[in-house]
């Protein structure tokens, strides 16, 4: 009995996260990344591994991938990145064990490997700097991208809290105006951005890994291509000379 | 040199002889390329039919290799595309290609058939290849649905959960035959596995099949042009057409300029914008299928849109069906609807040309207006071009009746 109760509780609010999961229609701020910027897509993954891959698998991502393409030594990978596995052709596996975190949440913390492909970059980058405080949500907050969010505000020590300032209009409808900042976090607002922003970055990269590489062969294809053409029409001319 | 290049000759021709004595082949090569001959006038227009050739067969060669690391279970399969994207070699171009490809084999066929529809290909005696090509094109939709579903990813899944259902529609078999369609009472692993049974091998088998009788047709019949003019008419004294030339090899060599264009185009898109913009990969379909959640907005793949913008025009569900079905089906009686004396636009008067122009503006409008959603001023839009998308169809006996058409010349018009 107790368990059809709680599975029906989960199921319920699994219901209810779908309804809102799919309003996206908020305005976005641009995340102004820049996925050909190693740096920045380095400090990503360090953020990610820090602060998301807590609850937040990217299961679709191996650590040696990572490597290759953000420039980083096996050794630096162990050092830096590889916080709960062992070998650098595994995958990004959340640390929280997924079914206690589906009990916790309502469901588990959604894997992070095609997020940026799937909602958009800015979405990422707006989500990250959206939470807002909200007494009536269970863990204190809710986010302006994503409303009725389960996920509680993880960066609260770097970003700090910040209130939502809403309007309503003649038709009672609420409309997000603007942050304000309640308590101070470690970070400014300009350095929470820049972290938000190699985030986004990061799983932007993480969503597609081959992006660098196909843009970068397709430009030898289109050389390629261009000469091939040249010779296809020189062939053509040269065969239709007699077609009068 | 001589006395060895002359016995490989005797030799090489030896070894055809036997085969020859065996199998039509010489004369199966003379009969279908070296001496096919086709209107040396032919434009632009007329690569569309090698270049869905070449998509065909790029589909098919990317799509094997898809097979040997896709996994069509509903628990692998949107795990198994993305193994494919990162972990398999080459993967990633496999996959964009195929599923750029997807998109580009309907822009071909779309262009295909409206070549056809500027120069009355499909006029007598040329209803036959019409009919075949038709028949492709249902295959080709059906094969571009049942694909759409192996991703598994969210639009994958409710795409199809919503063109599926369509069939409940149809009055005391409906919910029946889409029990019978889906194999079980939703999408599911089920309907996954026979999907894929239906997208690799049932379709393009019957896909290639028809492909083939659609050329064996066109090549006993021969190839129309843009003047509409029947070039075997005028023959020179061996027999071959003044006005023609043979297809090998100085349609292959044009062939061959238009194709590497197109690759040039294609590469664009896989090597540059795989996803255009949501269109060709659409943005929700990185999600896995998820049957608790409806995404909010679910759009067919664009390539359907027409269809379907005008199957949601229609207030009542059994008739937006019937509708829909007409729609796709009418082009098919287009050699019949036509009263036309002459086949090309060029010698067509002004209302054929408005009629063609306002079909094409409504297909492309519906086009759009299926990916946007249902309401507002986007139904009225929707229900105005469905009026106008039937009436270019059903109106075409008496306005093709009464059109003023221009003179035909004899020979086809060519400026070399």
């Amino acid at each position: 009995m107790v368990k059809s109760i709680r599975l029906a509780t989960a199921f319920g609010a699994l219901l209810l996260t779908c309804g809102v999961y799919a309003a996206t229609s908020v305005e976005l701020e641009p995340a102004g990344n820049d996925p050909d910027n190693i740096n920045s897509l380095q400090r990503g993954a360090r953020n990610f591994m820090n602060y998301c891959a807590g609850c937040h698998s990217a299961k679709y991502v191996r650590f040696n991938t990572l490597g290759r393409d953000l420039e980083l030594s096996e050794d630096q990978l162990i050092e830096n990145l590889m916080f709960n596995a062992e070998k650098t052709f595994e995958t990004i596996q959340a640390t929280m064990p997924l079914d206690q975190a589906a009990r916790w949440f309502g469901q588990p913390p959604p894997d992070m490997s095609l997020m940026a492909r799937a909602r958009g970059t800015d979405y990422v980058y707006n989500f990250l700097k959206g939470f807002y405080l909200d007494p009536e949500s269970p863990t204190g907050v809710d986010n302006r991208v994503l409303e009725g969010t389960s996920m509680p505000h993880v960066l609260w020590e770097l970003q700090g809290f910040q209130t939502a300032v809403f309007t309503t209009d003649e038709s009672g409808a609420s409309h997000f105006e603007h942050f304000e900042q309640a308590t101070t976090g470690s970070m400014s607002t300009e350095e929470f951005d820049e972290f938000a922003r190699d985030t986004a970055n990061f799983l932007e990269y993480i969503s597609e890994p081959v992006r660098s590489t196909r843009r970068v062969l397709g430009t030898w294809v289109m050389i390629y291509l261009l000469f091939f053409l040249v010779i296809a029409i020189m062939l053509k001319k040269q065969v239709w000379k007699d077609v009068t | 040199m001589a006395r060895i290049e002359s016995e490989v000759g005797t030799r090489g021709s030896a070894i055809m002889k036997w085969i020859d004595d065996r199998f039509p082949f010489t004369e199966t090569m003379k009969y279908h390329i070296t001496e096919y001959y086709a209107s040396k006038n032919f434009n632009w227009w007329y690569i569309f039919g090698v270049l869905a050739m070449v998509v065909l067969v790029m589909q098919l060669v990317t799509g094997i290799f898809l097979t040997m690391n896709y996994k069509p279970s509903a628990v692998e399969a949107f795990a198994s595309v993305e193994y494919i994207m990162r972990d398999v070699e080459w993967g990633w171009l496999i996959r964009y290609m195929h599923s750029t490809g997807a998109s580009f084999f309907f822009i071909i066929v779309y262009l295909h058939m409206f070549r056809a529809m500027l120069y009355g290909s499909y006029q007598k005696p040329r209803e036959l290849i019409w009919l075949i090509g038709m028949l492709i094109f249902f295959v080709l939709m059906a094969e571009g649905f049942a694909g759409y579903l192996l991703p598994w990813g969210q639009m994958s899944y409710w795409g199809a959960q919503v063109i599926i259902s369509l069939f409940g529609a149809i009055p005391f078999v409906g919910e029946a035959l889409v029990e019978w369609i889906r194999g079980d009472y939703a999408i599911s692993d089920i309907t996954l596995n026979r999907f894929f049974a239906f997208h690799v091998i049932l379709l393009p088998l019957i896909l290639v099949a028809l492909v083939f009788l659609h050329i064996v047709a066109l090549h006993h019949v021969g190839s129309n042009n843009p003047d509409g003019v029947d070039i075997k008419k005028n023959k020179g004294p061996d027999g071959i057409p003044l006005d023609g030339i043979a297809f090998h090899p100085y349609h292959t060599t044009k062939d061959l300029v238009g194709i590497v264009f197109f690759l040039m185009i294609f590469s664009g898109v896989v090597f540059f914008a795989p996803d255009m913009g949501g269109y060709f990969l659409e943005h929700a379909n990185f999600e896995p299928a998820n049957m608790m959640a409806t995404p909010e907005h679910i759009a067919p793949v664009w390539y359907y849109t027409p269809y379907y913008a005008i199957l949601r025009a229609v207030p009542d569900k059994f008739w937006g069906f019937v509708l829909f079905a007409l729609s796709v089906v009418l082009p098919v009686f287009l050699p019949w609807l036509d009263r036309s004396r002459v086949k090309s636009i060029r010698y067509r008067g002004w209302i054929y040309k408005m009629a063609l122009s306002v079909f094409v503006v409504s297909f492309v409008t519906l086009g759009w207006l299926g990916l946007q959603p249902a309401e507002g001023t986007y139904v009225m839009l929707a229900r105005i071009f469905s009026v106008l998308y039937f009436a270019f169809f059903l109106l075409m006996p008496y306005y093709t009746t009464i059109d003023k058409t221009k003179p035909v010349p004899d020979r086809v018009v060519y400026h070399g």
